[in-house]
C-alpha cells in the first residue's frame, strides 16, 4: 500500500500532518506519542524545507548516481588497479560457504534464545 | 620520559624499536591517564585486554619485528566491531553487545602490532555533528566535551576520537565519515584527520549508517603519523566488502617529502561566501597563502552545487539508514523490549526504546523519500544532483591538484546551543558534505586558532585515490607551520 494516496503528492509542498507521522511511524515500526508526534512533525517540516531547492534543480538526461565507484572516472583508477582497465563494476562474491559454523558466539548477544534457535513470539495460533 | 602522551605515532615507534620504552609501559602509562574518563571520551576500556596486547607486541619487537605501528596505542570509535571489547555504536540498541568479529580495520591495525587502549565515544549510529547525540545509557554524562574548552562540542560523530586525540589520552584513534565526520571534530579539536577514497578501507565490522558513503579513516596528531595509519588501515576486502575497491594497499607515505613547486591548490568561492565565519576565514586564508609560500599557486574554481548538497545528503544518507536499521528488530542482537503483545508490538517498543531522537528522526525522514510517490521527487531526484556534484569536482580537477578551503562554517559551539535544533547541525555540516557524496577523499589539518581560542582546520580535498597527494601537502605545511604541535592547556 502506498504511504499516501495517489492524490496526495500535493503534499511535496505542504506540510506533513500528524496522520502522515503516524503512518511512516508504522512503516518504520516505531511509535510516538502524542507530544513525540508533535516533535517529530515540526523536525520533519522543518527539513523539508531545506529540501525544495533541490527540486528546481534541472536534472533531465542526468544518470542517478547510486554509488561513488560508478562516478571513478576509469583513467584515474587505471594506473592504480589493472581490474580498473574492465570498469569498476560492485562486485558479486562467489556463491560458495565460506564462513564456518560459530552459531554458538553469534547467538550470545541475541535476547532470547533456545536450542540454537531464536526466540520470537508466537505469529501463527 | 614524562611527557611520553604527547608524543604521536612515529615518535612512539621510534623509541619502542630502540627499546627506550617497552609496549607495556607505554600502555601502563596511556591507561593510567584514563581514570575519571576526562571528557568522557571512552564508553568502554579493559586494561587487561590491553596490557594483553601490549606484551604480544613486546614479544614481536623481541624478535625483531619493526613493523612501523608495532607497540603503539590506538583507540576505536565505537561504531567499530570488536572482539574484545563490547561495541555500542552509541546506541542503547547495542549496550552491551559483544561482536563476534573483528571489523576488517580494527584487525589490520591488531596484526600490524597496534595495542588498543579501548572504544571512543561517538554519535549514535554516527548519526550528529556534535557528539552530543549519545545514548549509551551507562554511558554518564553522555556528551563528550571539547579539551580545549569544555564548555563546547568536539564535533561529531567521531567527537571521542578527535577529543582523545586532542587531549593526549591516545596518539591516534580510528573514527568514520559519512558527511564529515572525521573532518569536522578533528578541525573542531585541532588534529589531524583523512577520509579516504570511498572503498579503500573495507567497510566489514563498521556498524553502517549509509553505505554508499561511510568509509573509515584515522585521527592523530599529524600527517605523518595519518600516513602510517592509513597504510595499514587501507586495502582490499574482496570477500567481505562488495564495495572494496580492488586497489593494492599503498604506502600513502611515500610523497610525504615532495616539495609543492608548481602544486595547483584549487580554492572555491562557494566556500568562501558570507557563510564563513571571519574568525575561521582569517586562519584559511593565513594558511592559503603558506602553501603560496611554499610553491603553490592558488586556483579559483567553482563548486556551484556545494549549498544543494545538504538536502541530497540528507535524503541519500537517511534512505540508506533507514534501510540499514531495519536490522535492529530485537530478534538476533541488541535490546528487546520487556513487554509486547505481538510479534509487530515487540518491533515497534523494541526500536521505539533503542533508537535516540535523530536515529529515529532519520530512520522516518528515509521512510518518507524511499515510499511510494516520493521516491522520483526526492531520493532519485537527490542521486540526479549527486552525479553533477560528483561532475563538479571532475571539472576542477582538470584545473588543480587538491582543493583547499574551510572544513566548517564556524570554530566548535557550545554545548547544548545546537542540540534542540537538528537542522542547525545539518546546515553546519555544508563545506564537507560534496567531498562525501562524491567519494573522494578530503582531510582536515589544523591552521590556527579563532573565536574563544578555538582550534580551526582547513579541508583539502583530492581527486580519487590521491590521498598520497593530499598527505604530502599537509606534511610540507606542517613541516612549515606549528598548528598541529599545540596541545590544550591541561592535556599536555
Amino acid at each position: 500500500m502506498p504511504l499516501l494516496a495517489e492524490g496526495f503528492a500535493f503534499l511535496l509542498t505542504m506540510s506533513l500532518t500528524s496522520a502522515d507521522i503516524q503512518r511512516l511511524a508504522q512503516l518504520s515500526r516505531l511509535s510516538f506519542d502524542p507530544p513525540d508526534n508533535q516533535r517529530m512533525r515540526e523536525g520533519l517540516n522543518n527539513f523539508f524545507a531545506i529540501v525544495e531547492q533541490m527540486r528546481e534543480v534541472d536534472t533531465s538526461g542526468v544518470m542517478p548516481m547510486a554509488h561513488p565507484i560508478d562516478a571513478m572516472p576509469l583513467e584515474t583508477l587505471a594506473s592504480h588497479a589493472p581490474s580498473a582497465a574492465h570498469g569498476m563494476a560492485l562486485r558479486l562474491r562467489d556463491d560458495v560457504v565460506s564462513e564456518p559454523n560459530h552459531r554458538e558466539v553469534n547467538q550470545r548477544s541475541a535476547p532470547a534464545v533456545e536450542q540454537g534457535l531464536f526466540l520470537v513470539p508466537k505469529v501463527i495460533e | 620520559m614524562s611527557d611520553l602522551h604527547t608524543l604521536g605515532v612515529a615518535q612512539l615507534s621510534a623509541l619502542l624499536q630502540k627499546k627506550d620504552i617497552s609496549a607495556v609501559e607505554l600502555a601502563t602509562r596511556m591507561l593510567a591517564r584514563l581514570g575519571g574518563n576526562p571528557h568522557h571520551v571512552f564508553l568502554s576500556v579493559d586494561s587487561e585486554v590491553t596490557l594483553a596486547q601490549a606484551k604480544a607486541a613486546d614479544a614481536r619487537i623481541a624478535k625483531g619485528d619493526t613493523s612501523p605501528l608495532l607497540g603503539v596505542p590506538i583507540a576505536h570509535k565505537d561504531i567499530f566491531v570488536t572482539t574484545d571489547f563490547p561495541t555500542t555504536a552509541g546506541s542503547r540498541m547495542l549496550e552491551g553487545y559483544r561482536s563476534p568479529f573483528n571489523a576488517t580495520v580494527v584487525q589490520r591495525l591488531g596484526d600490524a602490532g597496534m595495542v588498543s587502549l579501548g572504544k571512543l565515544s561517538c554519535d549514535e549510529f554516527a548519526m550528529g555533528s556534535a557528539n552530543e547525540n549519545v545514548a549509551v545509557p551507562s554511558a554518564h554524562p553522555q556528551a563528550v566535551t571539547n579539551p580545549w574548552d569544555v564548555s563546547r562540542i568536539p564535533g561529531g560523530s567521531s567527537g571521542g576520537s578527535a577529543a582523545a586525540v586532542a587531549a593526549c589520552l591516545a596518539p591516534a584513534a580510528t573514527g568514520t565519515d559519512t558527511g564529515g565526520s572525521i573532518r569536522q571534530p578533528a578541525a573542531f579539536c585541532g588534529i589531524t584527520g583523512i577520509k579516504p577514497t570511498y572503498g579503500r578501507a573495507s567497510r566489514y565490522g563498521m556498524v553502517a549508517f549509509a553505505s554508499s558513503l561511510d568509509q573509515a579513516g584515522p585521527m592523530a596528531r599529524s600527517a605523518q603519523d595519518c600516513a602510517l595509519l592509513l597504510s595499514a588501515m587501507c586495502g582490499p576486502d574482496l570477500d567481505r566488502d562488495s564495495t572494496s575497491l580492488d586497489v593494492k594497499a599503498e604506502d600513502f607515505s611515500r610523497d610525504l617529502n615532495q616539495p609543492l613547486k608548481g602544486l595547483r591548490v584549487g580554492v572555491p568561492h562557494e566556500f568562501f561566501g558570507e557563510g564563513l565565519a571571519d574568525d575561521v576565514r582569517g586562519p584559511i586564508n593565513d594558511a592559503l597563502k603558506a602553501l603560496q609560500a611554499q610553491g603553490a599557486t592558488l586556483v579559483p574554481i567553482a563548486l556551484p552545487r556545494t549549498t544543494l548538497s545538504i538536502p541530497v545528503y540528507y535524503i541519500i544518507a537517511p534512505a540508506e539508514a533507514s534501510s540499514n536499521l531495519s536490522r535492529f528488530d530485537g530478534v538476533k542482537f541488541g535490546h528487546r523490549a520487556k513487554a509486547f503483545t505481538d510479534l509487530a508490538d515487540m518491533y515497534e517498543k523494541t526500536r521505539s526504546e533503542g533508537f535516540g531522537d535523530e536515529v529515529k528522526r532519520r530512520i522516518m525522514i528515509g521512510s518518507y523519500v524511499l515510499s511510494h510517490g516520493y521516491y522520483d521527487a526526492y531520493y532519485l531526484q537527490a542521486q540526479k544532483i549527486r552525479r553533477m556534484i560528483a561532475d563538479d569536482f571532475q571539472r576542477a580537477f582538470a584545473t588543480c591538484d587538491v582543493i583547499a578551503g574551510p572544513v566548517a562554517p564556524t570554530v566548535a559551539w557550545k554545548l547544548g546551543d545546537k542540540s534542540n535544533d537538528p537542522l542547525a547541525n545539518y546546515l553546519a555540516d555544508i563545506f564537507t558534505l560534496p567531498a562525501s557524496l562524491a567519494g573522494l577523499p578530503g582531510m582536515s589539518i589544523p591552521v590556527g586558532f579563532g573565536e574563544g581560542g578555538m582550534p580551526v582546520g582547513m579541508q583539502l580535498m583530492g581527486n580519487y585515490l590521491q590521498e598520497a597527494k593530499l598527505l604530502n601537502v599537509a606534511h610540507q605545511f606542517q613541516l612549515a607551520t606549528d598548528h598541529h604541535l599545540k596541545t590544550p592547556g591541561g592535556a599536555a
